[in-house]
């Protein structure tokens, strides 16, 4: 097995060529189907069932019995393709489909989202991912635990990193399921399950090796998916091939159009749907920018601190190629998250412009009642137009729409083939289901080496570990899935909330690990602790209708976390004796690039 | 390992620079920019308004830049030590 997975390294480059060049052969093949009149139904089944298929080839094929291999997939992947991995394992459910709908209801301030989720990745780089790496930790507490000393840090880094990453990970099932669900044409209950079921298929077998490789084909499907899209309606509205260095103009126009059709509030609002009231380009309403910078910030802070992303830098061969990967995963990043605001601005455009056929603001409302893409939307409640002045015209504030569904619903709305729907279908299931295999890998696998193995039986031998890791694995998904089918908070809520965890928790305690030699376990300990429970109770007050301090609401309480942590970290190492001799000497040994890891893991 | 600690010192001290460095620039862009936004949008750049522009995709051109530099000036900084690894 070691020898093929050594081929199959060395062959890598023409495998994924092969890999893509078989889906692009794929969607042409559907667009074939698509014009001899095979139904848009069976297509987009054929698009999820296919690209389903593949993750669950790839997870078959990597499956292994060895510790390294299923904790760290053998720390031989490559920096290209561990940047692909960790792009799509980044890139979840709320970034393919819920970011361009924020943007488009949202306007200036929910990019926020788009600077915090990039720019984050330079503190990855600057504080974390190569010290992390030197370290040679299995998961993120393994470091906690290591570097401060004590299962009682460990166990709180588990905490932290449960309750952070479990939040996430139900939201990203949720995703899976609503896909699942309207292409599949099953109830949503049956739609989560079906989920998870696909997600386990990519993990469940070969731990982080299986997810790395099915991460990266995702990876391929989902940009491909969200590209495609973009590109195509802006040839249609003449900005050129690559439209992001040409939109500009589109840019402007939105302003006049906003002037001339009027951000007003609808007269009765329609629960769960919106209408379009703010601004796209610019800042608005008080302490707009205060706003802005603090929601940046907590995403920026939370990407150093979740264990998922960071642990995806454990499995590279060395310190500088960790960097390396970084540096392509932001790369990766970079390409979705600079179209996403093209693509909020081009449909916001589709739907206004009067000079585009596709419009429908300012239009007869019967006409508009008529076309075959609101009505499929109004069926299921997505979407909803009511003519509330009764002057026989769509206004935009009679307009409603769910945020979430803007990028699934774009391909119809420009008038773009059915194929096109069903591959963006395939891309956000794709990114859901990476995202979600490497939050519920670091979940089990902190629960299973760290709370397992460290604390409860540090006897045990390698079978019992991975089978414990992979029971903790079906368990952890099974109540990820329950718990999504309650249906708590919206998809970008509740992403909100997993990055707030983990930086209130996890981003003092880990950076000053490296970067303070004097902090020591009590302020460790204290760090976590404050942290994450002034941050948990501020979100408590916030979201049962307390008011919020400085404009602080329930998605910016990582500032309030990281604050009290940041403090308690400080002021309990101050007041406590410095760490020993041999804690000094392995953080000095972090700091530098070569020489052994500071554990070396037995088998 | 006791005598070249003061290399590492050294290397250590190189590597903190380079660090703070990148961070005012990351701060600048990440935290400094939206500040301005407003008064940016009054200038025009590729058709543009500036300030949307920065925070689009101005910012995250800047932070991808921004890892790349550092990478290229802390593998300078490895080999002056002579830790580059293999």
């Amino acid at each position: 097995m070691a020898l093929m997975q050594g081929r199959f390294i060395d062959n890598i480059g023409r495998v994924y060529g092969l890999y893509t060049g078989g889906f692009l052969v794929f969607i042409i093949l559907m667009a074939i189907l698509e014009q001899l009149g095979v139904s848009a139904n069976t297509i987009g089944v054929l698009f999820v069932a296919f690209t389903i298929g593949i993750y669950a080839v790839i997870g078959w094929l990597s499956r292994t019995m060895e510790v390294d291999a299923y904790y760290v997939a053998g720390r031989q992947v490559p920096a290209v393709y561990n940047g692909m991995a960790t792009a799509a394992d980044w890139m979840s459910g709320a970034s393919f489909v819920a970011m361009a709908g924020g943007i488009f209801f949202g306007g200036y301030g929910y990019m926020a989202y788009i600077i915090g989720w990039t720019g984050g990745y330079v503190l990855v780089n600057s504080l974390m991912a190569p010290y992390l790496r030197k370290f040679g930790c299995y998961t993120v507490p393994d470091f906690i635990g290591t570097r401060y000393g004590g299962n009682l840090t460990r166990l709180f880094a588990v905490v932290v990193l449960v309750v952070a990453s479990f939040t996430y990970v139900t939201a990203q099932i949720d995703a899976t399921g609503t896909i699942a669900a309207r292409v599949l044409q099953i109830p949503y209950s049956v739609g989560v399950w079906f989920g998870l079921l696909s997600i386990l298929l990519c993990s469940m077998l070969g731990g982080m090796r299986a997810v790395t490789w099915t991460q990266v084909a995702q990876y391929i499907v989902l940009i491909v998916a969200y590209l495609v899209p973009v590109i195509w309606m802006s040839n249609v509205q003449g900005f050129g091939i690559i439209p992001h260095f040409t939109y500009g103009e589109a840019a402007s126009t939105m302003r006049e159009l906003e002037a001339q059709f009027g951000l007003n509030p609808p007269a009765e609002a329609i629960p769960g749907l919106s209408v379009l009231t703010t601004p796209h380009t610019s800042p608005v309403g008080a302490l707009a920018e205060w706003r802005f910078i603090t929601l940046a910030l907590c995403m920026m802070a939370g990407t150093a601190s979740l264990p998922h992303i960071l642990m995806r830098y454990f499995t590279t061969p060395s310190v500088r190629s960790a960097r390396k990967s970084v540096g392509w995963s932001l790369f990766f990043i970079f390409l979705l998250y600079f179209t996403a605001p093209a693509l909020a601005t081009l449909t916001k455009l589709q739907l206004l412009d009067p000079n585009l056929p596709t419009a429908v603001i300012g239009k007869p409302f019967e006409e508009v009642a008529s076309l075959a893409w609101i009505q499929n939307w109004s069926s299921v409640g997505f979407l909803a137009i009511a003519d509330q002045n009764g002057d026989g015209i769509l206004q935009l504030n009679e307009f409603f729409m769910r945020p979430d569904i803007v990028v699934l619903a774009t391909p119809e709305i420009a008038g773009l083939p059915y194929v096109i729907s069903g591959l963006v279908a395939a891309g956000g299931m794709a990114a859901a289901m990476s995202t979600a295999d490497g939050l519920l890998l670091a979940i089990a696998n902190a629960l299973s080496h760290d709370l397992y193995y460290k604390i409860i039986d540090p006897k045990a031998d390698t079978a019992v570990r991975l089978i414990v890791a992979r029971v903790l694995l079906v368990g952890i998904g099974a109540i990820g899935a329950l718990i999504a089918s309650l249906q708590l908070t919206s998809i970008l809520g509740a992403v909100a909330w997993a990055f707030c965890f983990a930086c209130s928790g996890l981003f003092f305690p880990l950076a000053l690990g490296v970067w303070w030699k004097r902090a020591n376990r009590q302020g460790a300990l204290a760090g976590m602790f404050a942290g994450f429970v002034a941050g948990s109770a501020y979100l408590y007050y916030v979201y049962n209708g307390g008011t919020p301090w400085l404009g602080l609401d329930d998605v910016r309480f990582g500032i309030i976390g990281m604050a009290a942590s940041l403090v308690a970290m400080v002021v309990v190492t101050l007041m406590t004796p410095e760490p020993d001799e041999e804690i000094q000497r392995m953080v000095d040994e972090t700091r530098v690039p070569v020489g052994e890891p500071i554990i070396v893991h037995k088998h | 390992m006791s005598d070249n600690t003061d290399a590492r010192d050294r290397y250590w001290q190189k590597t903190r620079n380079l660090t703070i460095v990148i961070l005012v620039l990351w701060a600048f862009f990440s935290l400094f920019i939206p500040l301005i936004v407003s008064p940016l949008n009054n200038l025009t750049f590729l058709g543009f308004p500036l300030g949307y522009y920065m925070i689009a995709q101005g910012s995250l051109i800047a932070f991808v830049l921004l890892i790349v530099i550092q990478n290229w000036r802390q593998d300078a900084i490895d080999r002056e030590f002579g830790f580059d690894e293999e």
